[in-house]
């Protein structure tokens, strides 16, 4: 097992190089120089203040020199200071990352314990009500803006109901609650954001489960288990769907940089102060070393679930860790 | 029966697809009110006879804007997916048929693509480079063609073992034209369904970029951009936000279960599995 993680994790050192390399060379399609608002586009900025500007962010620099500086202080964390506040970018992120992640982490569990139950049942009982369902939900899921639904739902539970908050993740008189309270609160908030960062993952996920499932379904060793008398909850939740659940775990993995990709625009929506919205202000303030800061950590975020994943695999199926681990 | 219920669903998305198809090539024809033009006595009037899906927040008829609206979120969903699947078919069948260094170095590279949170990279390129409809349909190519390199390189490497490849190659044929003639033509079945569904995917991403305002620009009707401007007005004009969205919702859908129908068509034996 641990020679087999340690391969993974080996693979995975020049994925992150591309992956900072692709960050760098975005930023750098970016017409003039960031710099240009504060001197060019002013004309009472003399020459010798604009290039001490230019040195200041080390723009006078070749472009691979400032590419390895920047990866070199990128290794430690150390993302450069913001264009907009001055604030250092990983100071920015680490402030904004938790909400985001609370938020993706709660909508992967949902997509866990509502995708792959439904998926399973709709393989077991094809063509019923329940099948026919799910699978129109899959569908819809799949083809729905999805800040559509979230305008959508805003209005119908929030405004037209009163049921839920309308955006942010606290009440304004938040800190006099008791702990209970807070909890509720912001558990009140969450709820709408959610279950739309989950819906459409989840309808991904059943689909798959029950693709999968069906084909287990059909094999020998099912039928052995049944004709050795199992019962057929035994037969389905031990044999099959140890069996089906693998391809499922790798399609998990690969739904992490859509769900972190979505919190854009549920963010933005419901007024969620996390890395979406951070991403979202950081783009339109043109705010490049924040830019570069939310797209590495990103794709790490999406390297360490894909990581995960693959564990979670070897852990599901150990033919895996042992031929590969070799 | 199934099936049957199956081929009414392919049947229906196929009208529809065929319908808003023809939405974006007769606009003039089909909607008769300019979609810019602005009445100042119609300002966010609900569904009439005079405006059928009612105006918007400067009178302009909702109905004509998703009309004209169509030819760009159309436009963007065909082209984008048109340029992913150029790359994804050049990157994978190089990777596909060389194999050795080629294939591990770009099957490197998708591995990487893969790892960026799609929209991130989009969001960030075309506020970098000005958002156009031209930046918006090759960023959306630019980052979507992996599937298509996964797909194309897997059918290739069984395809180039086939006697008829190593009879091209016995009467003299080139890489190129072994390739383009004999490997691609063969492997493009499953790159139409998953084209198929890029093209809903496509106009979801539009839709939503231009909810950000990242977008198409107005005055330009796109179809996210006709709900963003509903979004303030969400409380007393429903039709602005309601009905943008449902062409979204159905476009997609159709061409979702379109790529479905292709699917079962080209691969008989996936369709006993999803009985």
């Amino acid at each position: 097992m641990l020679t087999y993680l340690a391969k993974r994790l080996a693979g995975l050192v020049p994925v992150f190089f591309g992956i900072t390399l692709i960050s760098f060379f975005v930023i750098h399609l970016a017409p003039g120089k960031p710099t240009d608002i504060q001197t060019s586009l002013n004309p009472k900025v003399s020459y010798e203040a604009r290039a001490r500007l230019e040195k200041l962010y080390g723009l006078d620099k070749p472009v691979y020199i400032r590419y390895i500086d920047w990866l070199r202080r990128v290794v430690v964390f150390d993302f450069g200071r913001s264009y907009v506040d001055d604030r250092p970018v990983s100071e920015k992120i680490a402030e904004r990352i938790p909400i985001t992640l609370l938020i993706n982490i709660l909508s992967m569990v949902l997509i866990l314990f509502i995708g792959i139950p439904m998926g399973v049942l709709s393989a077991v009982r094809r063509g019923s009500f329940l099948d026919k369902s799910t699978t129109v939900i899959a569908f819809t899921g799949f083809s729905v803006p999805e800040f559509w639904l979230a305008l959508l739902l805003m209005s119908l539970f929030s405004i037209t109901l009163g049921w839920l908050p309308i955006s942010g993740i606290k009440s304004l008189d938040f800190e006099y609650y008791s702990l209970g309270a807070k909890i509720l609160d912001v558990a009140r908030h969450l709820i709408l954001p959610v279950a739309i960062a989950a819906f459409g993952s989840l309808a991904g996920i059943s689909r798959y489960m029950r693709s999968a499932m069906v084909g287990v379904i059909h094999q020998d060793y099912i039928r052995t288990a049944r004709a050795k008398g199992l019962k057929g909850s035994q037969v389905i939740y031990k044999h099959a769907l140890k069996n089906a659940i693998l391809p499922v775990i790798t399609i998990l993995g690969l739904s992490v940089p859509g769900l972190i990709g979505g919190s854009v625009i549920f963010e933005s929506i419901f007024a969620i102060p996390g890395m979406g919205r951070l991403f979202y202000e950081s783009v339109m303030a043109r705010d490049y070393p924040t830019i570069m800061g939310i797209l590495t950590i990103g794709a790490f975020l999406t390297l360490l679930g894909n990581l995960l994943a693959d564990i979670a695999y070897s852990y599901a199926d150990p033919r895996i860790r042992v031929t590969e681990g070799e | 029966m199934k099936s049957f219920l199956k081929n009414k669903m392919v049947l229906a998305s196929s009208i529809f697809i065929i319908v808003i198809l023809a939405f974006a090539l007769f606009a003039p024809f089909i909607a008769k009110q300019d979609p810019s033009a602005i009445d100042t006595n119609a300002i966010l009037s609900g569904p009439s006879a005079a405006h059928i899906l009612g105006t918007d927040t400067l009178g302009r008829d909702i109905f004509s804007r998703i009309v004209y609206g169509s030819r760009i979120s159309l436009s963007i969903g065909f082209i984008a997916v048109g340029i992913a699947v150029i790359i994804g078919l050049f990157f994978g069948s190089v990777a596909g048929y060389y194999g050795g260094k080629i294939d591990t170095v770009i099957m490197r590279f998708v591995d990487i693509m893969l790892c960026f949170p799609t929209f991130f990279l989009i969001l960030a390129v075309i506020a970098i480079l000005e958002p156009s409809i031209v930046n918006i349909m090759i960023v959306i190519g630019l980052t979507s063609w992996m599937g298509v390199a996964r797909l194309v390189r897997a059918e290739i490497l069984t395809l180039k073992e086939r006697d008829f490849v190593a009879a091209a190659r016995v009467m003299g044929a080139g890489d190129a034209w072994i390739i383009a003639r004999h490997l691609i033509p063969n492997a493009i079945g499953p790159v139409f369904v998953s084209a198929t569904l890029g093209i809903g995917g496509a106009i979801l991403t539009e839709s939503a970029l231009s909810f950000l305002g990242i977008g198409v620009q107005p005055p330009t009707p796109s179809w996210g951009n006709i709900l963003m401007d509903g979004k303030s007005t969400l409380g007393v004009a429903w039709w602005l936000t309601v009905f943008p969205g449902l062409f979204i919702l159905f476009t997609v859908l159709s061409y979702n279960l379109l790529s479905e129908g292709l699917r079962d068509m080209l691969e008989p034996k996936l369709r006993d599995d999803r009985k």
